[in-house]
């Protein structure tokens, strides 16, 4: 099985936006590497043939009537924005420097 | 009753839900006079246990006076009405904080209650607290809690289990007679096990996941959690049923679990089929687990019950399944954690991006094992990872689903220890994340096919006096299976011992 590196893991800890340490690069892949190591068996299990399950219940299409109804105020959804400005979430620069 | 519970009345902290309930509804006392005994035991003895997060005391006697005048009024809301309960923090509650056990939500109140903390209230059900949790419910011994651990009662060296440990060590130290839990790997279970408590995983989908803030969607469960069987079995009967706000709530009655422990604690379980998982057991497996173990078959032997052994080859890579299956789901609920909307924001300071902000306010707020659990799901679910890891996972999770349709065609239910060792100590397991992962062994298969699953107490680890839980799991929707075994179990192990198992629990010292 593959195994994970430090590059790999700083990758993935880009993805996952978290802006690990350097310290944490090292740790976290060695335990990714022996957590991938055990789990792997899971390759050798299923035949091609078996359907996956993703959900234990086998439910389609709940539907609700298409009635409005109340939600969250403003005041409510706003309440614990880190921050705010104008009655709206404000958040910060979305666009490079150079865009 | 029981010297273990000084600090707060008691007579009244060492009663069970029932008989609590029965006193208050009886008018031999109050839920007033109830809560506040179990607020004051909470204040002796919780600064050394750290079961609880918060303590909302004013909030749980206004509710408890509510109850009372709903009484006297003539109208108990339900058969707990009054009874005090602790929360697990992962339900949303409008008036306490809901942190999950991480820094990511400290001080985050809800806007509103979640469907189970409302089916309490609706109850009469007064709630005293918020009790400690692994991090957003991913652990096995509360020690990823970013607010510290919660001790095990029976040896505060030890852990209460994981990740519900401040609910199952607060029934054991008897700061409330009731309890929430969820339960995604064991987190019900596993913990009740090491504690002497009881615990159950409701079928998925036979509680609402409503304001139950997602770790892995399509294994979360909520469920009740007690000292008694029968205490489990009202809860459940208050916090189950269906509910439009979640969308994979089982629109079917609820099953009559209340019933069922009334009938098995009449101890006959003649006509009933037992199957003994032959997985679950042999190396790795603690002696006194697996002695604690075949005494409890034996006891339901004795009942009447027709014991078999039954294969369920599949269930050994079960927990290699739900390693990929629930990180994977983490990585993708755990996104909604964005510093935009609620929640921390960490290095906001005019220069940086909103996508840099975002990565040091994740990095800040999350601890070591939901990074690890969202990089792992994020590496399973990649392109060119995805079929090998989290498709394969896939695949294992209908073979285990099949084990147990074909065990469920020849028995009732089936019996395992709850978890392979009993309470570890405190930062044994801490470096060692798949050292940690084996406690759910046995717990797992029933999340990954959703069927009903218990934990009762089976009573103390010859090699280290400390509490072994067997596990009883049933077909989905026959949770009343548990309850009617369960009841006639535990009514049998307390004849046989004279007591019940947490009459043995160590005294805690009370703070003065």
């Amino acid at each position: 099985m593959p195994t994970i590196s430090r590059d790999e893991v700083a990758h993935l800890a880009g993805l996952a936006r978290l802006a690990v340490t350097e310290a944490e690069l090292d740790t976290f892949a060695g335990q990714l590497d022996d957590i991938l190591d055990s789990v792997a068996k899971v390759n050798e299990v299923a035949a091609e043939d078996i359907p996956p399950t993703s959900h234990a219940v086998p439910l389609t299409n709940v539907f609700r009537e298409d009635v409005v109804r109340p939600g969250l105020s403003r005041e409510q959804a706003l309440a614990n924005a880190p921050a705010t400005e104008e009655n709206r979430f404000r958040v910060p620069r979305i666009l490079s420097e150079e865009a | 009753m029981t010297s273990t519970a000084s600090g707060g009345d008691a007579e009244l902290t060492g009663l069970s839900a029932s008989e609590l309930a029965a006193k208050i509804s009886a008018g031999e006392t109050s839920s007033e006079e109830v809560t506040r005994a179990h607020l004051d035991r909470i204040a002796a003895v919780d600064p050394e246990v750290h079961a609880f997060l918060h303590v909302d005391a004013d909030g749980a006697v206004e509710a408890a006076r509510g109850a009372d005048e709903a009484r006297s009024a003539g109208g108990a809301a339900s058969p707990l009405a009054g009874v005090p309960l602790a929360l697990k923090d992962v339900l949303t509650t409008s008036d306490m904080p809901t942190t999950c056990g991480s820094k990511m939500l400290e001080d985050w109140t809800s806007p509103y209650d979640s469907t189970v903390v409302q089916r309490l209230r609706a109850a009469g059900v007064v709630v005293l607290g918020k009790t400690n949790m692994d991090e957003f419910a991913m652990g096995s011994s509360t020690e990823n809690s970013a607010y510290g651990p919660t001790r095990n009662p029976w040896d505060t060296d030890r852990v209460p289990g994981g990740s519900g440990g401040g609910s199952s060590a607060a029934l054991a130290a008897f700061e409330a007679p009731l309890a929430i839990g969820t339960d995604t790997g064991g987190s019900i279970r596993q913990p009740a096990a090491v504690t002497g408590t009881v615990g159950v995983k409701p079928t998925y989908g036979g509680v609402s996941r409503h304001g139950l803030v997602a770790f892995s969607s399509s294994l979360d469960q909520a469920g009740p959690c007690g000292r008694t069987v029968l205490d489990a079995a009202l809860l459940h009967e208050v916090i189950a049923g269906h509910d439009p706000m979640d969308a994979t709530s089982i629109d079917a009655p609820v099953p009559r679990v209340t019933a069922a422990a009334r009938e098995g604690a009449a101890g006959d379980l003649r006509g009933v089929r037992v199957g003994v998982v032959r997985e679950f057991g042999g190396q790795g497996y603690q002696e006194g687990v697996q002695q604690s173990f075949r005494a409890a078959v034996d006891q339901l032997t004795e009942l009447g019950a027709e014991v078999v052994e039954v294969s369920c080859p599949h269930f050994e890579h079960a927990l290699s399944a739900y390693y990929l299956i629930a990180p994977s789901e983490c990585s993708s609920n755990l996104a909604r954690f964005d510093a935009m909307r609620y929640g921390l924001r960490v290095g906001d300071d005019g220069s940086r991006s909103t996508e840099e902000v975002m990565s040091l306010t994740r990095e800040a707020g999350f601890g070591p094992e939901v990074k690890r659990r969202i990089m792992l799901g994020t590496y399973a679910l990649s392109a060119g990872y995805y079929e090998a890891y989290y498709g394969q996972a896939q695949k294992v999770r209908t073979l285990v689903t099949r084990d147990f349709a074909a065990a469920f065609e020849q028995v009732d239910v089936l019996v395992s220890p709850t978890t392979p060792t009993t309470a570890f100590r405190i930062g044994e397991r801490v470096e060692d994340p798949m050292a940690m992962y084996l406690a759910d062994l046995c717990t797992i298969p029933s999340n990954l096919a959703g069927n009903a699953s218990m934990s009762v107490p089976s009573g103390l680890s010859a090699e280290d006096g400390l509490p072994v839980g067997l596990q009883i799991m049933a077909p989905p929707m026959a949770d009343d299976r548990l309850y009617r075994i369960g009841a006639a179990y535990e009514t049998a192990r307390d004849a046989a011992t004279g007591g019940t198992l947490l009459d043995r629990v160590p005294r805690l010292e009370v703070a003065s």
